[in-house]
């Protein structure tokens, strides 16, 4: 019955979305992280979603694959005060775009609504179908 | 005079499990919209129901024979984007939902017009 397998396939979907959002959150809340050295700087991680297939042709859908670390440059700043700053005064930030960032959210949190739309649709369909006859 | 259950039910019943396949299409299509490189599916609802009841245009008596096609909720096609996604995506989110109510509210349509066969059957075996 393929009303059940919606669930599936949106559970899958809030998933994703959830772990969507909470690396956006790590990368909001890690964006002045500063650090000493290039190494041990935090990098904005963002999830690859890949379709989930069922056989060769039929798609249940989706899945994170893994997890990537941005990597574009990271800031450096001149603040010789600080103290993780370096010998030349500089301390490293993470690359994070804050406006990249609140962009994601925006576009994870409204996927993840409609999904939960279609399980709530889903649902009542289902109850209907129970009904039937009654 | 004998009232057979696939007369009774009449087309519904086909409706009913086409509908819910369509369901899970557009599931799929939503939960796959931030999906770089997926391409939206769907099947032609028309076709797949005249297939279903037998009233296809053309009837395929060899395994040789072509399909017209598109009907068939196995045989899935690509919808056409409607505008390019520069990761290769083209799920049209609003439009899936759209379709998503839409589908659901003929579901529920066709659940209600089969409750009201089974109820006229059976105020016709109570002799009400």
């Amino acid at each position: 019955m393929s009303l059940f397998k919606i669930f599936d396939i949106a559970s899958s979907s809030l998933h994703a979305q959830t772990v969507r959002l909470n690396t956006t959150a790590s990368n909001l809340a890690n964006a002045d992280t500063a650090s000493s050295s290039t190494a041990t700087t935090y990098r904005a991680r963002h999830p690859v979603f890949a379709t989930l297939f069922n056989g060769e042709d039929d798609a249940a859908g989706v899945e994170v694959l893994n997890i990537t670390e941005s990597q574009a440059p990271l800031r450096r700043e001149y603040q010789p005060g600080h103290p993780l700053a370096d010998k030349e005064g500089y301390v490293t930030l993470p690359n994070v775009n804050s406006v990249d960032e609140m962009a994601d959210m925006i576009s994870a949190s409204r996927s993840y609504q409609s999904n939960v739309e279609v399980v709530n649709a889903s649902k009542q369909m289902l109850l209907r179908t129970l009904a039937l006859g009654e | 005079m004998s009232i057979g259950f696939d007369k009774l039910l009449g087309i519904h019943a086909q409706a009913l499990t086409l509908r819910s396949q369509r369901a899970e299409v557009i599931a799929n299509n939503l939960a796959n919209a931030d999906t770089p490189n997926y391409l939206a599916r769907d099947f032609d609802f028309k076709t797949a129901l005249a297939d279903a009841v037998g009233h296809g245009d053309l009837t395929a008596t060899h395994s040789g024979h072509l399909r017209t096609g598109g009907g068939n909720p196995e045989d899935l096609l690509y919808q056409l984007p409607t505008q390019p996604a520069i990761d290769g995506n083209t799920v049209n989110e609003q439009q899936e939902i759209a379709s998503f109510s839409d589908n659901a509210l003929r579901y529920q349509a066709s659940l209600r017009l089969l409750s009201n066969r089974f109820q006229s059957l059976l105020s016709a075996i109570k002799g009400e």
